[in-house]
């Protein structure tokens, strides 16, 4: 992994301190060109690595750098799976089976069988994630993509519901379907690492909030810290600005001192953020390592 | 350990049933759903047991509490077989369709002195907290009016077949939506005494509102304006906000912030200065122990499972405080109802959803 990943909460309107902020983001990215500018101002800068949510647009810039394969030779997408309101939405208006049939392969086996009645047994569940998987790795084809990760949604969602297992047959059908290592994003590092451990799944890679004021890292920032100093995964920090709560260098210098973080992913919108927020992580890490 | 099962496993439920399932004071029993779909992956893959009938599991199962997230239509029924039984109960939003049903239900719950909560999580979200602290404490002067809007992507085409879209179940943008921002108006500036102008459409839904709109009557004089749309693209998902004039200024929160105006300063808020002061949900926010969508929906379960320890029946979201929504609801459906009961009365009365399940 490099040790600096482009997010993309800012090209689909997320944002967690305003909603107006975000609209304007939404606006600002209404065409696809207006993100593709930024991931090469982004790439300019030597950030090579789109950490993305499997969005409905993202296939567009998927096309694009597939047509300009020779302008970003080495260039890297870790899917972030699945966008999950697109399915929320879709379980609210059509119900969770009608909702699940919509995004497995119409036509398909196992849409008949959900249409047919036919009870969900052992085996099924494990087909229905891979299915669902790959319709959501479509858009990637023929890009590189070594990483990919569950979004924090399902994870959470997965973890707290205890299915376990579900954790092992994502990490099973990415390693061999796509030869790439899975990642889980979380908001609850310690009890996720747990499970991944009784998993069998060994040095995993966490994607989570670190951050200096301790947002949304379940389980306080001490427990953090000490398990990141301690347990073997390889974390991936996010929302290390909290959404702007914490000043940039003193941002990037609390997590750049936690041990063992092995990439740092943020967004920004503008060319001068986005060479401020590299060259700090560059600089911090640099001194970090020379510690 | 507190011994709690879970009935209605749609997307509320299951959200709760991973809160609850994470929960350190609570052990979750047993599922209920009538989906063998879901009870058959449930049960073999998070090793939940669960039952197809409701009744059954109440039978069987040696319970302490309830969290009740089906279809609206059944609360009624599903949280008195609770109650009878001495469950502490949690209900989904909305907490009845009928007021009369809401009435003997608050009334037996406060009889029997059982928790009882119902899912309105925004009075958990740290930035409509504080806005409701801050108007409680005076810092707005006198309120003269608020304004609560609701809009989000659910019904986007002609179509849909759940029970989201029939009337008579509690569907529509009416019970999805608007009974949210009604609570929160609530919880804010507190229940008016009337409605007026009431605008009810579907925009592509046949049978059901995708859009209210109302005017709120304060006997004081003071009003208000709701307008909620389920049908708007615009919204990545459902985003409330609430605005609230007074003499001194005004105040606006989202799940994302809390904007203040003063023109005069108030002790309830310290480190302001007259004009804007803006606290973020970064701020706001306490932690919790465990994380799924917004810590609001954690803290809600996490007060539950405390008010069991404690014994605190008169907390935040009661049965009491979930059907003043319901009351303004039914005045906007114009089927007004009077005030609950106070406490420890006897219910008078059975709603017509009562009789039918009996």
């Amino acid at each position: 992994m490099d040790r600096v990943l482009f997010g993309d909460n800012q090209f689909f309107g997320v944002n967690h301190m305003s909603e107006d902020k975000a609209r304007a983001q939404a606006m600002h990215f209404q065409t696809t060109q207006a993100i593709i500018d930024v991931l090469d101002a982004a790439h300019q800068e030597g950030i090579r690595t789109f950490m993305c949510t499997t969005h409905d647009r993202m296939s567009e810039i998927c096309d694009y750098f597939r047509a300009n394969r020779d302008r970003y030779p080495d260039y890297k997408f870790y899917p972030c799976m699945p966008y999950a309101h697109k399915y929320a939405n879709a379980v609210t208006e059509h119900g969770m089976i009608e909702a699940l049939r919509m995004f497995l392969p119409q036509g398909g086996a196992m849409s008949a069988m959900l249409k047919g009645g036919v009870a969900l047994a052992g085996k099924d569940v494990e087909t229905i994630m891979q299915l669902l998987i790959d319709a959501e790795m479509k858009m990637f084809h023929d890009l590189d993509t070594p990483v990919v990760f569950m979004q924090n949604v399902i994870t959470d969602l997965l973890l707290g519901l205890r299915m376990n297992d579900t954790f092992r047959m994502f990490h099973d059908h990415i390693r061999k379907k796509y030869q790439a290592e899975p990642g889980f994003i979380t908001m609850n590092v310690p009890r996720l690492l747990d499970v991944l451990d009784s998993l069998g799944i060994e040095n995993p890679i966490v994607c989570a909030n670190i951050n200096k004021i301790g947002f949304r890292m379940c389980g306080g920032k001490e427990h953090y810290e000490q398990t990141i100093a301690t347990r073997r995964f390889r974390p991936v920090a996010m929302s290390v600005l909290a959404s702007g709560a914490i000043a940039p260098r003193e941002a990037i210098e609390y997590v750049c001192r936690q041990p063992l973080v092995e990439a740092i992913v943020f967004g920004a919108s503008s060319r001068g953020n986005i060479r401020q927020t590299k060259a700090l992580i560059d600089e911090l890490s640099i001194n970090q390592g020379a510690a | 350990m507190i011994r709690t099962a879970m009935v209605g496993l749609g997307k509320m439920g299951l959200s709760h049933l991973a809160i609850l399932r994470a929960h350190p004071a609570l052990e979750v029993v047993a599922g209920c759903d009538s989906s063998a779909y879901l009870t058959d992956i449930l049960s073999k893959y998070s090793g939940l047991k669960c039952h197809a009938d409701f009744d059954r599991m109440l039978d069987e199962e040696k319970l302490d509490a309830l969290v009740v997230a089906t279809p609206s239509k059944l609360h009624a029924t599903m949280v008195e077989a609770a109650l009878k039984r001495g469950l502490h109960v949690f209900c989904e939003k909305p907490f009845v369709l009928d007021v009369a049903d809401g009435q003997r239900l608050v009334a037996m719950a406060e009889a029997k002195g059982l928790v009882n909560q119902v899912g309105y999580h925004f009075r958990f979200v740290g930035a409509f907290k504080e806005a409701a602290r801050l108007v409680k404490a005076g810092v707005l002067g006198a309120v003269h009016h608020v304004r609560i809007e609701a809009f989000g992507p659910v019904v986007l085409r002609p179509k849909g077949a759940t029970w989201r879209s029939a009337k008579s179940e509690g569907g529509g943008a009416l019970y999805d939506y608007a009974c949210h921002a009604i609570d929160l108006v609530n919880f804010v500036v507190g229940a008016p005494a009337a409605v007026d102008g009431v605008v009810r459409r579907g925009i592509f839904s046949r049978d059901v509102d995708d859009e209210v709109y109302c005017t709120l009557r304060y006997a004081d004089g003071a009003s208000g304006q709701l307008s909620v749309n389920w049908s708007d693209e615009s919204f990545r998902k459902m985003s409330t906000k609430i605005s609230v004039w007074g003499t001194h200024g005004r105040i606006t929160a989202d799940r994302q912030e809390c904007q203040i105006f003063l023109r005069e300063l108030h002790p309830a808020l310290p480190d302001a200065s007259k004009g804007w002061t803006v606290r973020y949900t970064t701020d706001l926010t306490e932690e919790v122990w465990y994380y799924l969508r917004g810590e609001e929906y954690s803290a809600q379960i996490d007060y539950f499972a405390e008010s069991i320890v404690k014994g605190r029946t008169q907390g935040e979201n009661t049965f009491r405080s979930a059907l003043e929504a319901d009351r303004i609801v039914s005045m906007i459906t114009g089927q007004s109802v009077g005030n609950p009961p106070p406490p420890g009365a006897q219910a008078v009365r059975k709603g017509v959803l009562a009789r039918m399940f009996k």
